[in-house]
């Protein structure tokens, strides 16, 4: 890693800190910076004159605290396994979604909102709100798992046939879902409508604490893959004449990219274009170098979610946005003008 | 050493490579010619470790490769392909330095660093270091990766070079630049296992020259030994002559001119007549 890329990283890691504490505050109910400072350096026993208004308190520990936690979770989830998958396919123009991940975990909580009063009663009453989280997991590890099955030549996950595995599954996904939706009441077709946009809406610290092994472990081992992804983009061949062991990489990739993606999808629903976009954004800042991009991918994931729920919550507050319809509607221009500037 | 022993190569059904045995002893340089498909790609890829051989042994240095570890193998070990799929943009200093890839874990050393710009200076790509590989032309690219390789090598004595078709993008001085670092190295120790489609150029260089047909080997000896007229016509169906360079004593060939016959095509179509081809409204001529 050159020192521009360390330099970024080091700049990305104030403005996500900085981002997090600003978005604390802002929302249907604003909650000045200042309160926001001497409540958190309260809670960590930084003050002692508690000056921090109670109700502010309240909503920024209860409400506003987990929201910003998970939305930041889920941002560098997206962003590192965006960036990891990319490498892993040796396309950049590729994320999760490709392969179907995030299409199986859809389509499996779709399944339990659509038939829960109907075949999950007693799953229902056991997993309660975890219901619909566990599914989508499942629903992306058995994609996952399917995908991998297929793509197998000799032994070997083959890249290619992954990807045409990926797209097939992503049709018959996208054909369920649609079905789905069509034999579902109005009540579950707006509880399948937002979820399928995505929204950090149901943040508390129980699903928080639920889905943090699942991100933390990927987030903390993906980064481990920077030399064998910069392998791996001379081709499977030449990586393996590296000395990289490329089996092991392609099933440890893939394995903690669908644990991000399917605790991110569980708890947030779809939200697109932050696996996409955010790997390029870092790219087009500071070189290819995976050992940075990886790193660099999951901080400003991270930051970038953070703002779009900002966003989402305030833009037309009380009321709430979708963050997956924020997130599409400013990825769009952007990435099409990467592509148009790429093509240049 | 490398030793190869009976080594066939099957796919679908189909025999690619025959019992093909040779060995490359340290501080040669052997060629491998042979017409397109008679297995020199296949039995680079078998020695490689991409294609796993369907019976027969390839051991190096008395030890099947397949029982060596990865990085140990590839600290002695690489290979310049022919085709490079890169579609990221990384400079050709970040694709250099990942020839040490077996050589350290997290972050290059001092000696690694050192060393990788030796080999760019040597392949004459220390100049755009820090150029995007994409912006570089064909040979250039082509040198990027031959330093590549160099540097993941470099300072192994024993170590094995395998280029496949190394010079086919180069231009006269580079070409003889490439096969030179060639056969300096192997006077270092290292073995060098070469494909050249150039039979000049491999007599000039090679210490041995191998030759496939067919998926067989068919020839083996130094260049002097398997080069006449009559082999490379049974290898490569193309008429020549032989003579021996006064300077370096090596053969050199001088090829005839192939012809074929305007009657070879048997074309029972009728040509457009010269004076109607540019015409705009030719469809309609030949409509009528």
């Amino acid at each position: 890693m050159v020192l521009k890329q360390r330099i970024i990283l080091v700049v990305l890691v104030i403005t996500m800190v900085l981002t997090a504490i600003i978005s604390l505050g802002l929302g249907a109910f604003n909650i000045p910076t200042k309160e926001v400072f001497s409540a958190l350096t309260d809670k960590i026993g930084l003050s002692q004159n508690a000056t921090a208004d109670e109700m502010y308190a309240d909503v920024l520990f209860a409400i506003r605290m987990p929201r910003v936690l998970l939305g930041m979770l889920v941002g560098a989830a997206l962003g590192i396994s965006g960036a990891a998958i990319q490498g892993i396919f040796r396309n950049p123009l590729s994320e999760p979604g490709l392969i179907g991940i995030s299409a199986g975990a859809s389509l499996f909580a779709v399944l339990i909102i659509a038939f829960e009063t109907l075949l999950f009663v007693g799953l229902s009453e056991l997993l309660g709100y975890y219901l619909l989280a566990f599914g989508a997991f499942v629903g992306a590890g058995l994609t996952a798992f399917v995908v991998y099955q297929i793509s197998k030549k000799n032994g070997r996950p083959n890249i290619t046939t992954m990807l045409l595995a990926g797209i097939a599954i992503n049709a018959l996904a996208g054909a369920l879902t649609g079905l789905m939706t069509y034999m579902a009441t109005e009540q579950q077709l707006r509880t399948i409508t937002f979820w399928m946009l995505g929204s950090l809406g149901g943040a508390t610290w129980e699903n928080l604490r639920a889905i943090f092994p699942f991100i933390l472990l990927p987030l903390v081992s993906l980064p481990f893959f920077g030399k064998a992804l910069n392998a791996f983009s001379l081709g499977e061949e030449q990586a393996a004449l590296l000395g990289i062991n490329t089996d092991y990489t392609k099933r440890w990739v893939v394995l903690f990219s669908t644990l991000a993606v399917g605790a991110s999808v569980a708890v947030s629903g779809i939200i697109g274009f932050i696996g996409l976009l955010v790997p390029h954004t870092i790219r087009l800042l500071g070189g290819v170098d995976y050992k940075y991009v990886l790193t660099g991918s999951m901080l400003l994931g991270a930051m970038i979610l953070t703002l779009a729920d900002v966003l989402s919550r305030t833009l037309v507050a009380p009321i709430e946005l979708p963050i997956g319809v924020i997130t599409a509607l400013l990825g769009t221009p952007v990435f099409l003008y990467i592509l148009i500037k790429e093509n240049k | 050493m490398l030793r190869i022993e009976e080594l066939s190569y099957e796919i679908k059904g189909h025999r690619v490579l025959k019992d093909v045995s040779l060995q490359v002893r340290k501080g040669e340089v052997v060629a491998l010619l042979g017409a397109n498909g008679a297995g020199k790609s296949t039995l680079m890829r078998l020695i490689s470790g991409e294609l796993k051989p369907s019976s027969g042994n390839i051991t190096l240095f008395d030890k099947r490769i397949d029982k060596y570890e990865n990085r140990t193998l590839a600290q002695g070990r690489a290979m310049l392909s022919q085709q490079h799929a890169i579609n990221m943009a990384y400079t050709v200093k970040e694709l250099v330095v990942m020839g040490r890839y077996p050589h350290f874990q997290s972050s290059p050393s001092v000696k690694d660093w050192k060393i990788v710009q030796e080999t760019m200076a040597i392949c004459g790509v220390a100049d755009f270091a820090d150029r995007v590989y994409l912006s570089l032309s064909g040979g250039e690219q082509q040198r990027v990766q031959l330093a590549r390789v160099l540097s993941q090598l470099w300072d192994n004595p024993d170590a094995l070079l395998l280029l496949d078709e190394p010079i086919s993008a180069l231009d006269l001085h580079y070409q003889q630049k490439v096969l030179s670092i060639a056969k300096s190295l192997s006077r270092q120790g290292f073995m060098v296992l070469v494909i050249l489609h150039d039979i000049n150029m491999a007599s000039l260089y090679a210490d041995r020259i191998i030759m496939l047909k067919n998926g067989r080997k068919w020839l083996d000896g130094t260049p002097n030994e398997v080069l006449n007229d009559k082999n490379i016509y049974t290898i490569f169906s193309v008429e020549s002559s032989i003579s021996v360079d006064n300077h370096s004593l090596k053969p050199h060939i001088f090829f005839k001119e192939m012809h074929i016959e305007p009657s070879f095509f048997n074309s029972s179509l009728q040509p457009v007549p010269a004076e109607d081809f540019w015409r705009t409204d030719r469809t309609q001529i030949q409509e009528k």
